[in-house]
């Protein structure tokens, strides 16, 4: 079952990966995005995160919908936060299970990369320094400023197929 | 007949515009090419947003050519960043 929240809760990654599995899965894997202590080289004491909540629930469920068509595996769980995050929160967690690892790994690969491309989602680092910026982000495909920017052709070549490796 | 359309404005814009939404009256048959220049017509601090801005309405990316209608959902998207 195909699970996705945007929401302000603390994520509570054991819940999200009690979501899937299943008796025929031999792979279960979860991914966690966490707030690090670090933009390149200056110090960050925290990250507020901005959403289009009403919007980035849809996205998100969207993003998992494709990931489980591509790679055959319905249980997909995907949480993002917003709000004001510490260092060391856990802003998104990815949960897969599929009856093998391949399929697992790209589809937990392919749910992060369209967050990335496509989640109406912002964030806004605060500095040690006491200042803050909002972090330098991707133009989405489907709009004016993504064709303008070949945001296109960005996402055919991030899409995930099914594994030709799988013999 | 004039067309009321409700504007969102996000993380950088939101706060280099002082606020987070808006109502715009549109002519009938308005896209969201004559939202944009409506709203980059009245210059500061309106004129931060982009030409080609990325937009999505009632939630769903959409092209400057998309039609509006009353009571439509205009959000201004800054390049996203979650994760």
């Amino acid at each position: 079952m195909i699970f996705a929240r945007v929401a302000s809760d603390v994520i509570d990654p054991a819940e999200v990966l009690a979501r899937v599995g299943s008796d025929r899965d031999g792979a279960t894997l979860l991914f966690l995005g966490v707030v690090r202590d670090h933009a390149d080289d200056r110090p960050v004491s925290g990250m507020c995160y901005d959403a289009y909540q009403e919007m980035a629930g849809d996205v998100l469920r969207t993003i998992a919908e494709e990931a489980a068509e591509r790679l055959g595996t319905d249980r997909i769980a995907v949480v993002h936060r917003f709000g004001e995050l510490a260092i060391g929160d856990v802003s998104v967690a990815i949960a897969v299970s599929s009856p093998h690892r391949g399929e697992a790994y790209e589809a937990s690969r392919y749910v992060i990369e369209e967050i990335k491309e496509r989640l109406p989602v912002w964030k806004k680092e605060h500095y040690v320094d006491g200042d803050s910026e909002w972090v330098e982000g991707t133009v989405p495909p489907g709009t004016a400023a993504g064709a303008a920017s070949g945001a296109e052709s960005r996402v055919s070549s991030a899409a995930v197929g099914p594994r030709s490796d799988k013999a | 007949m004039s067309v009321p359309v409700r504007t969102l404005f996000f993380a950088a814009y939101r706060d280099r515009l002082g606020l987070s939404e808006l109502t715009v009256e549109l002519d009938q048959g308005a896209t969201v090419a004559d939202l944009v220049s409506e709203l980059r017509g009245r210059g500061s601090p309106f004129d931060i947003l982009p030409e080609q801005p990325a937009v999505a309405v009632n939630r769903t990316y959409a092209m400057m050519a998309e039609p509006l209608g009353a009571g439509d959902e205009v959000a201004f998207i800054p390049p996203v960043a979650g994760g």
